[in-house]
């Protein structure tokens, strides 16, 4: 199996009003430095490995669509794909 | 006419939906999420309510469920359909609308009655107004800012497209004030608050919301 992560964040410019409470609550909590937070989301899919143990740019390309589509709305956040290593084989 | 109101699974509104084109003449016809048919309406009415849990994005499930796909169709063929607060999510989600709803800037859930100034008083859903006309009508919701970028922003208001703004302080952090929204063809209109609630003087404000269901045939009655 190969492990694809999905990283879904807040646009800039979009306002978090999360990781504003987050970071008001880091402050109060007697954390000092912390200058702004953003929430997001993390996705972590399980995909069947392609022959060998890694991913076909075909496969790539299709976690891509599933974080375009579905796990991220575009209008409002970003995504970045990775595939991460070591994953159980 | 005959007027679809789709419950999908974590709909709060929809039997209120119901009610309301009842009240405002229609026969109305229960559509349910799972059945990739709209039973020939005339028209659809997203209800209002927490579809699939929120999980994901709000209507960002729902988006994909069975009955969307014949009723983005419809709605491209110009059938009016109204998005109310959850059911204005899913027509985002859907890419029907521009733009999107996220938290309340205060982080807040709000539940109040709302001032609304009606924008736009063509599109089917809003000709019983005038254009100026302000009602009040509840409103609540957690994920009721919406949000654009600029250049969809000025296109929506330099297009006549802003349908209703709020009046008084901005309840929710919406760009402009903005409570709901149309597309080019102006038969698709995305309200967050709750006109169905406001439909009989029993309960609720009042019965400025009857406007948004009786347009359909006011509208109908004009051509």
């Amino acid at each position: 199996m190969v492990r694809v992560v999905v990283d879904v964040m807040p646009k800039p410019e979009i306002l978090d009003p999360q990781g504003k409470a987050v970071s008001g609550a880091l402050v109060r909590l007697g954390f000092a430095g912390v200058a702004d937070v953003r929430q997001g989301k993390r996705f972590e899919l399980e995909l069947e490995a392609d022959e060998g143990d890694g991913l076909s740019a075909d496969r790539l390309a299709e976690v891509e669509q599933m974080a375009a589509t579905l796990l991220s709305n575009p209008v409002i956040e970003d995504y970045r794909v990775r595939v991460e290593q070591g994953a159980d084989a | 006419m005959r007027v679809g109101v789709v419950t999908f699974p974590g709909s709060l509104d929809d039997v209120d939906a119901q009610r309301a084109a009842t009240i405002a003449g229609h026969d109305v016809v229960p559509l349910w999420h799972g059945d990739a048919t709209l039973s020939g309406v005339d028209a659809v009415i997203l209800p209002g309510g927490f579809s699939y849990g929120d999980y994901l994005r709000c209507g960002a499930i729902s988006r994909f469920s069975p009955v969307m796909g014949p009723l983005v169709d419809a709605a491209t063929d110009g059938m009016p359909v109204l998005g109310i607060c959850n059911g204005f999510q899913v027509l985002c989600e859907s890419h029907l609308l521009p733009g999107a709803l996220v938290r309340n800037d205060h982080q807040r859930f709000v539940c109040r009655d709302q001032r609304l100034e009606i924008r736009n008083a063509a599109t089917p859903w809003t000709a019983s107004y005038e254009p100026g006309q302000q009602v009040v009508v509840p409103l609540k919701n957690g994920e009721g800012s919406y949000v654009a970028d600029t250049a969809t922003l000025d296109a929506l208001e330099n297009e006549g497209r802003v349908v209703a703004t709020y009046v008084g302080p901005n309840p929710n952090g919406s760009l402009r004030a903005i409570a709901g929204i149309t597309n080019t063809a102006g038969n698709v209109v995305g309200l967050m608050p709750h006109p169905e609630h406001a439909v009989e003087d029993l309960c609720g404000p009042g019965t400025d919301g009857l406007g948004f269901f009786t347009s359909l045939t006011a509208l109908a009655a004009a051509l």
